[in-house]
């Protein structure tokens, strides 16, 4: 096998998923921030007139902090899932490294992220929040989210290949998931004996710590940090594992 | 040194419908229905070295494709060894890996990338990409506004930058005009003449003949004849007229 120079197959393949979604549609990066907001305007209506949180400060910024990590995670597993299904021929006919396939399909959709980033923060600073250092570690906060979904959407792309069940399946895993991550209620609200548990999801860790960083200007507990580059860096190398096992037999089964 | 080897090589697909459902997969566990496989290739043995071109003939269903597959490393035999040396370049199906949305210049930049160049190599390269494809103003174009022949021209292109050690070719050459047809088996030929190997499947027996050294025929997964070119080729058109 000679040299692969993953960083351009990698790039290129980002860049061609963005250019896709976006040369065909007259409001381009508009919709990256429109969906986020339609979702933030329900959620604070139902939970501002209907079951009122008197608690909570500023509800918008508060479930907007769960929504931008909730939906990339939702959405970029969903596509990871079917990366390789959609891109049967180049799996049947190009010679590449598969893996690139869900990574860069994963990284495209971080590009939208990256705007919702800019909106939550944008909404932040509107609402009335002053940056602080801790605003340095959204990045490394969401670069670990971004390989945990890496690292689950390598397992779920190539178990989708042998059983296309997979993508249902994931789609009710992020159905759950809505309810089962701290998106519109508070961590403190959670009994004390299930809060261990909510800090070993890397998506529940995401939110808690961008609620500590944006709305109390606190330094993310250690130990949660810990617990979310723990769990995502795993999940990837679970994912290259189970990836590299069954990518040999992909074509026969496109 | 650049060599292709193949040894004892087989390959066969279940009959059975592809468990692509859980509930099949687990229907098939419990049934354990024991089927006879098809055989796409069957202890198939094969060396090329450098500076040979082989030229691969046979019916449809006979193993071609699934040979060339086999030999770029996209699918895996069930047994046997595969052994290529050198950088490999396959042109397997016209235009996999472009996006139709995207323009021949994009189109180019990404198989530019896929097949294996450097961010460098590639923007070194594309201007030959272009001239050599002979597209001129259409490369700003997006590719579902191309003519199946301007896809292969712009694939070809791309192939050819990559310089390849060891370039597979699977019947592609087929809609290009004469006049690229011509170009691409002169290019070839001197890939040849540098060493470098060429495998090439097709229908088209005057190709062949233009670019083969040796060739093969395959039948049901098996090599039935192999040697010179012109020899294995006249043997299997005398077999097709036969046929008919």
């Amino acid at each position: 096998m000679p040299r692969r120079h993953y960083g351009f197959i990698l790039t290129s393949l980002v860049m061609r998923d963005f250019r896709i979604r976006y040369r065909n549609m007259s409001l381009g990066v508009f919709w990256s921030l429109l969906n986020p907001l339609v979702m933030m305007g329900v959620l604070t209506f139902i939970f501002t007139y209907i079951f009122p949180n008197p608690g909570i400060r500023n509800f918008h910024v508060f479930v907007l902090c769960g929504i931008v990590p909730y939906q990339f995670f939702s959405l970029a597993l969903v596509a990871g899932t079917l990366s390789i299904y959609n891109n049967a021929a180049l799996v049947k006919k190009v010679v590449l490294p598969r893996e690139v396939l869900p990574v860069s399909t994963v990284l495209a959709i971080s590009l939208h992220l990256c705007i919702q980033i800019g909106l939550l923060l944008a909404l932040a600073l509107a609402a009335g929040y002053r940056p602080n250092a801790y605003w340095t570690r959204l990045p490394l906060i969401f670069g670990l989210e971004v390989v945990f979904v890496c690292g689950l959407a390598l397992i779920t792309s190539a178990l989708d290949v042998y059983f296309r069940d997979v993508r249902y399946l994931v789609e009710s895993g992020n159905m759950l998931l809505f309810w089962l991550v701290p998106v519109f209620y508070s961590f403190d609200s959670i009994p004390e004996r299930f809060r261990a548990l909510y800090q070993y999801n890397p998506i529940a860790a995401v939110v808690l710590a961008c609620r500590h960083i944006l709305l109390e200007g606190i330094e993310p507990p250690a130990g949660l940090m810990v617990k979310l580059a723990l769990v995502s860096s795993l999940f990837l190398l679970l994912g290259f594992a189970v990836f590299g096992r069954l990518k040999g037999n992909f074509s026969d089964y496109l | 040194m650049i060599a292709v080897r193949l040894e004892s090589v087989t390959k066969s697909y279940s009959r059975r419908p592809v468990r692509q459902f859980l509930r099949s997969f687990l229907w098939s566990r419990l049934k354990q229905a024991p089927q006879e496989p098809f055989y796409a290739l069957h202890e198939v043995s094969l060396a090329v070295h450098e500076g040979e071109s082989l030229g691969v003939v046979g019916v449809n269903g006979a193993g071609k494709s699934t040979l060339l597959s086999v030999i770029a490393g996209l699918c895996l035999p069930d047994r046997g060894q595969v052994e290529v040396q050198g950088k490999l370049a396959a042109l397997l199906e016209l235009g996999s890996g472009f996006h139709p949305d995207l323009t021949g210049a994009e189109n180019a930049r990404l198989n530019a990338a896929l097949l294996g160049l450097s961010r460098r190599e590639a923007r070194e390269k594309f201007d030959q990409i272009v001239e050599f494809s002979g597209i001129g103003e259409f490369i700003h174009e997006p590719l579902r506004k191309y003519s199946a022949g301007m896809t292969l021209r712009l694939a070809f292109a791309v192939a050819m930058a990559v310089e390849p050690d060891v370039l597979l070719i699977d019947e592609v050459l087929a809609v290009g005009d004469r006049a690229f047809q011509a170009k691409c088996v002169d290019r070839i030929l001197r890939l040849k003449q540098r060493g470098r190997i060429l495998i090439c499947a097709s229908h088209d027996m005057d190709v062949l003949r233009k670019l083969a050294t040796r060739a093969i025929w395959l039948e049901h997964g098996r090599i039935v004849q192999e040697g010179p070119a012109e020899a294995v080729i006249s043997a299997y058109e005398t077999a097709l007229n036969h046929r008919s």
